[in-house]
């Protein structure tokens, strides 16, 4: 396919999810460090440790809210953990989830934080599948140069 | 950029004004947070050697004469960043070194208690490339 057709398709896809709202300001800002040509492949890199790191995370917590006694201050750990790296790379609606979970924790509501992780899951696997397709766009850029 | 015993991140810059770049040590355990950092200060034409704990932070201070700034994540297990900037500003060999704190959390006793131990300046994630720019050309000038 076309380059060009190639990148329009990129621009869209990403204008999409900042629509969406799966982006915010900060993936703006990791853009445009690339972009000043000083760290190529920077937001590839980047997004790929948040993608691995939050799967991580969210297994963690399944488990923990899987034991007979949930520790909630490991609970907690891991959402800050998971909130801090999704604002860090912009993943607005994975750090939005984990703002969420934050009540349901402090209560030491079990059943709340299960519910909680379902929607965090869910939206973690929704930002993964829109990055999976940007880089797929992009491998495929890069390979029409 | 090449990887470090440690979790640590090595990125040569080129020169800022005809000589050495300044070595800043970067101290976070996300390992996300590091690359961020790492990336804004390369952007910025700075040496950078992330590591990810207070204890490394201090294995490295201890054995490189060079760093001329450390920026470190407040909440990490074991040693908080608070407690390797105490240990900086204890130190004699290593007190005169700037430290910025970062945090995911905009807690004003926090950054005030910070501020007392000496760090320069308090930085609330997600840090941006103005931020850095902001602190360091004011700590550096």
């Amino acid at each position: 396919m076309d380059a060009v057709v190639l990148k329009n398709q990129l621009n869209a896809h990403v204008a999409s999810m900042f629509t969406a709202g799966f982006l915010d300001n900060q993936f703006k800002e990791l853009q445009m460090l690339q972009d000043d040509g000083s760290s190529p492949g920077f937001v590839r890199e980047v997004v790929g440790l948040f993608l691995d790191d939050a799967e991580r995370i969210v297994g963690e917590i399944a488990v923990l809210l899987d034991q007979p006694v949930v520790d909630f201050d490991k609970v907690d750990a891991c959402v800050h953990q998971l909130k801090g790296s999704s604002s860090s790379v912009g993943a607005q609606r994975v750090k939005l989830s984990c703002s969420q979970f934050r009540s349901y924790y402090e209560e030491k509501n079990r059943d709340g934080c299960i519910m909680a992780l379902a929607v965090l899951r869910n939206e973690f696997y929704d930002t993964r599948s829109n990055f999976q397709i940007m880089f797929q766009l992009e491998q495929q850029i890069e390979a029409c140069s | 950029m090449s990887s470090v015993a440690g979790g640590g991140v090595v990125g040569a810059a080129a020169p800022a004004s005809g000589g050495a770049p300044l070595h800043v040590l970067a101290v976070d355990d996300s390992s996300v947070d590091r690359a961020v950092i790492s990336g804004i200060l390369r952007s910025s034409r700075f040496r950078v050697t992330a590591v990810d704990s207070g204890k490394r932070a201090l294995e490295l201070l201890g054995s490189e004469n060079n760093v001329g700034m450390i920026i470190t994540d407040y909440w990490m297990p074991e040693m908080t960043g608070y407690e390797l900037l105490k240990k900086v500003k204890e130190s004699s060999k290593l007190k005169q070194i700037p430290v910025v704190i970062m945090s995911s959390e905009n807690v004003p006793t926090r950054i005030s208690r910070c501020l007392e131990e000496g760090a320069e300046d308090f930085l609330v994630k997600p840090v941006r490339p103005s931020d850095v720019s902001r602190v360091f050309n004011r700590v550096l000038h």
